[in-house]
């Protein structure tokens, strides 16, 4: 699998440096923006009685950082190298046509952010950029598909791989989802102010079927490219199985798309539409595992690898909390659990399990893998470091998701008790006070998982200087069970 | 039968990418257009009527501060949210939202009902601090809304835009909405003609200075509607069928 005809050298590597210096960056960012609006919620002052700082501005700049900023850059980064690299070739188009994404989406990045603290937003959750800004992406994003899929159409293999397949459907479905959910009119050229061209019930429904898709496509089927090339790569083995690797494709971009409905289950939504998309979004629990099947089993004779390569160990924690993910969506899709589930902290919980331990986990382990081989070293300056922050990270997930759990079955439960005499039991706020301790333990997951990241960022800068730290290679099992030659 | 293997796919970029087209449109075409051809989905009551000037201008302050990140408007028909909020929410009572608020979570409490339950004082001491009439509330203070004055003069530009979009807005409301805005906000003020375009209005200012009249006047405005315009006394359960 590491045999390449051509030399490194002509492959676009710069773009690809670019793309990871860019994400760890935005990823520290989200990080601690998440962090500083969880305490927010368990210390109002925070919000600093300033404007550009309550929760309800910095929230979508968390979310965006997260999703398009952190994961986007590792998108882009991962698929501009795993594209050169599975076709044998360099980049269609040119330097100048990859950089001019690289700035591009950056340049998208900031004027989102800035307009955030400014209270520019569409209000649709995971799509909150003005027109002005979705109009700029858009153009980017035809950039970005024509730079991916022309160099495949030029690959010096005869297969498209199938990580290729996961990035291609990630763009296009991207772009169709972008494209039809943005669809407002300005108030004015001049102004940053719109609004959506759908109302009421079918605006839910668009915005749901972009929001969940965004889940779906951007941090789903992204990521399994990922997942399809970095694991392979890390354990020095083929995909599990390709049969395997071709049905749970089709499936899993065929039912996702059906699921946004579960979004809007008891609400003004007709139940035809919500039975539908819960039905859909059970039956995905099928192609959601068999990715987390094929990813795991690929491991097979490579377990040990997970004792000597920290990188490696976040990617296969990732898939398992891929598989976590993926039973409790649907389980979650389900409507008498969406029932109690549904506006609590369980949500919040469930997405984060998603993000931090599926989405950042398989980042980490992929950029663990390139950064050495991009910076062209003999291996990371510390695999201990890395190994302290794959701890610290993980130990940061579990107090977020259990104490997220935990606030919201209580608050669920809290919400619909009765007392002996027939009336509510508690009312709103008293319910709110009980979210403090919750609150605080979520916030402290996410100062550790921020630490693992800092101490990520600190090992990739002395990597990419071309340090080396001494340290004893750790013992592997074969070297102590097997005899001695 | 060349065409019919996997590799075929594998090894043609624009077919796979035309494949993939297809397969992820069909659950969208299928769950979403009927949406718009059912005439159903949205419910036959009377009531509902576009936002006056003023309710629309806080519809937007509401939109800009991220309250439906908090806040849903959503009321599902349980037992328990018919009794803490109020009628469960109709499709028809969100038909003129663009976009819709019906939010995702509940930090706060549900806002599809707030109207009329609070006094517009209650607004202005919990907007400036929200822990002075709540002590146990997490919200964010909004004290700096008093202090912004509300662009009056471009009022009509969106009302038409929403028009553009399929409210019917008719030209009588575009020239009067800067009128009704200040009307609806003076306690003074004549409100014949702002009721009789927006029946149901609440009038008689919103606790601010009606000369300087500021995004909290437009936002408490809108808050003090909200869930009020279906009268549910005088709804058939057959209007409510979808």
């Amino acid at each position: 699998m590491t045999a390449s005809s051509l030399s490194s050298e002509r492959y676009n590597e710069d773009i690809v440096r670019a793309f990871v210096i860019a994400s760890v960056f935005w990823g520290l960012a989200a990080f601690a923006v998440g962090v500083f609006i969880a305490f927010q919620l368990g210390f109002p002052a925070l919000n600093l009685g300033l404007e550009w700082t309550t929760f309800g501005r910095l929230r979508p700049l968390h979310t965006s950082a997260a999703i398009f900023a952190f994961g986007g850059n590792a998108l882009l980064g991962t698929s501009f190298h795993v594209v050169q690299r599975t076709c044998r070739t360099p980049l269609f188009g040119g330097r100048a046509a990859a950089w001019f994404v690289f700035w591009g989406f950056q340049l998208f990045i900031v004027m989102a952010a800035l307009g955030y603290l400014e209270g520019v937003t569409k209000s649709r959750e995971y799509a909150e950029p003005e027109w002005f800004n979705d109009l700029w992406l858009t153009l980017i994003w035809v950039m970005y598909l024509a730079i991916f899929l022309g160099t495949i159409l030029k690959r010096q293999e005869p297969h498209i791989y199938v990580a290729n397949w996961f990035y291609l459907s990630f763009i296009i479905t991207i772009a169709v989802l972008h494209v039809v959910n943005n669809l407002t009119i300005p108030v004015s050229v001049f102004g940053s102010k719109s609004y959506s061209v759908f109302s009421g019930v079918q605006d839910a429904l668009i915005q749901w079927w972009y929001g969940h898709n965004a889940v779906g496509f951007f941090l789903t089927a992204g990521f399994l490219g990922i997942m399809y090339y970095f694991i392979p790569k890390q354990a020095d083995r083929p995909i599990y199985s390709y049969r395997l690797s071709v049905v749970h494709f089709w499936s899993l971009i065929f039912l996702y798309i059906w699921a946004g409905p579960h979004h809007l289950h008891y609400t003004a939504l007709p139940d035809w539409a919500q039975t539908l998309g819960m039905v859909f979004s059970v039956m995905l629990w099928m192609p959601s595992w068999g990715g987390m099947i094929n990813g795991l089993m690929t491991l097979s004779g490579a377990w040990y690898k997970l004792r000597t390569d920290p990188g490696l160990r976040f990617s296969v924690t990732a898939v398992a909390f891929y598989g976590m993910s993926t039973f409790e969506g649907p389980m979650m899709s389900i409507k008498s659990v969406n029932g109690l589930s549904h506006y609590t902290n369980w949500t919040i919980g469930h997405v984060h399990s998603g993000a931090l331990g599926w989405v950042a986990f398989i980042v980490f382990g992929a950029l663990y893998y390139l950064v050495p081989v991009l910076w062209k070293r003999q291996r990371l300056y510390s695999p201990r470091l890395a190994a302290y922050h794959y701890w610290i990270a993980t130990l940061g997930i579990v107090l977020y998701i259990v104490s997220m759990w935990v606030a919201g079955i209580m608050q669920g439960l809290m919400w619909r008790a009765y007392d002996e005499m027939g009336f509510l039991q508690y009312s709103f706020a008293e319910v709110v006070v009980r979210m403090h301790p919750f609150y605080l333990m979520r916030a402290l997951g996410g100062v550790l998982f921020l630490l693992g990241a800092l101490i990520m960022a600190y090992n990739f800068w002395r990597t990419a200087r071309g340090e080396l730290r001494h340290e004893a290679e750790p013992v592997s099992r074969a070297a102590v069970t097997s005899p001695a030659e | 039968m060349r065409f019919l293997s996997h590799k075929f796919l594998e090894q043609n970029a624009v077919l796979l990418l035309i494949m993939i087209l297809v397969t992820v449109s069909i659950g969208g075409i299928v769950e979403i257009v009927p949406l718009f051809t059912i005439e159903t989905t949205i419910e036959r009551v009377q009531g509902v009527r576009p936002y006056s000037p003023l309710e629309l201008a806080g519809r937007d302050v509401y939109v800009r501060e991220g309250c439906y990140l908090c806040h849903s408007q959503q009321i599902r028909p349980f037992r328990d949210e018919v009794e803490r909020y109020g009628h469960y929410s109709l499709a028809a009572e969100s038909m003129y939202d663009h976009p819709f608020q019906w939010g995702s979570e509940r930090t706060g409490p549900d806002l599809a009902r707030i109207g009329g339950k609070y006094s517009n004082d209650w607004h202005v001491a919990h907007l400036a601090n929200p822990r002075d009439v709540v002590p146990e509330s997490v919200m964010p203070p909004y004290a700096f809304l008093a202090e912004r004055p509300l662009d009056l003069d471009r009022l009509a530009d969106h009302l038409r835009t929403n028009r553009i979009v399929g409210v019917p807005y008719i030209d009588e409301m575009i020239a009067n909405a800067k009128a009704d805005a200040v009307a609806q906000a003076d306690p003074a003020a004549d409100t014949a003609a702002l009721l009789k375009r927006y029946p149901g209005a609440a009038t008689g200012g919103f606790g601010g200075d009606p000369s300087r009249i500021t995004e909290r006047d437009a936002l408490i405005a809108y808050l003090q509607m909200l869930g009020t315009l279906v009268k549910f006394r005088d709804v058939s359960p057959d209007a409510l069928r979808q």
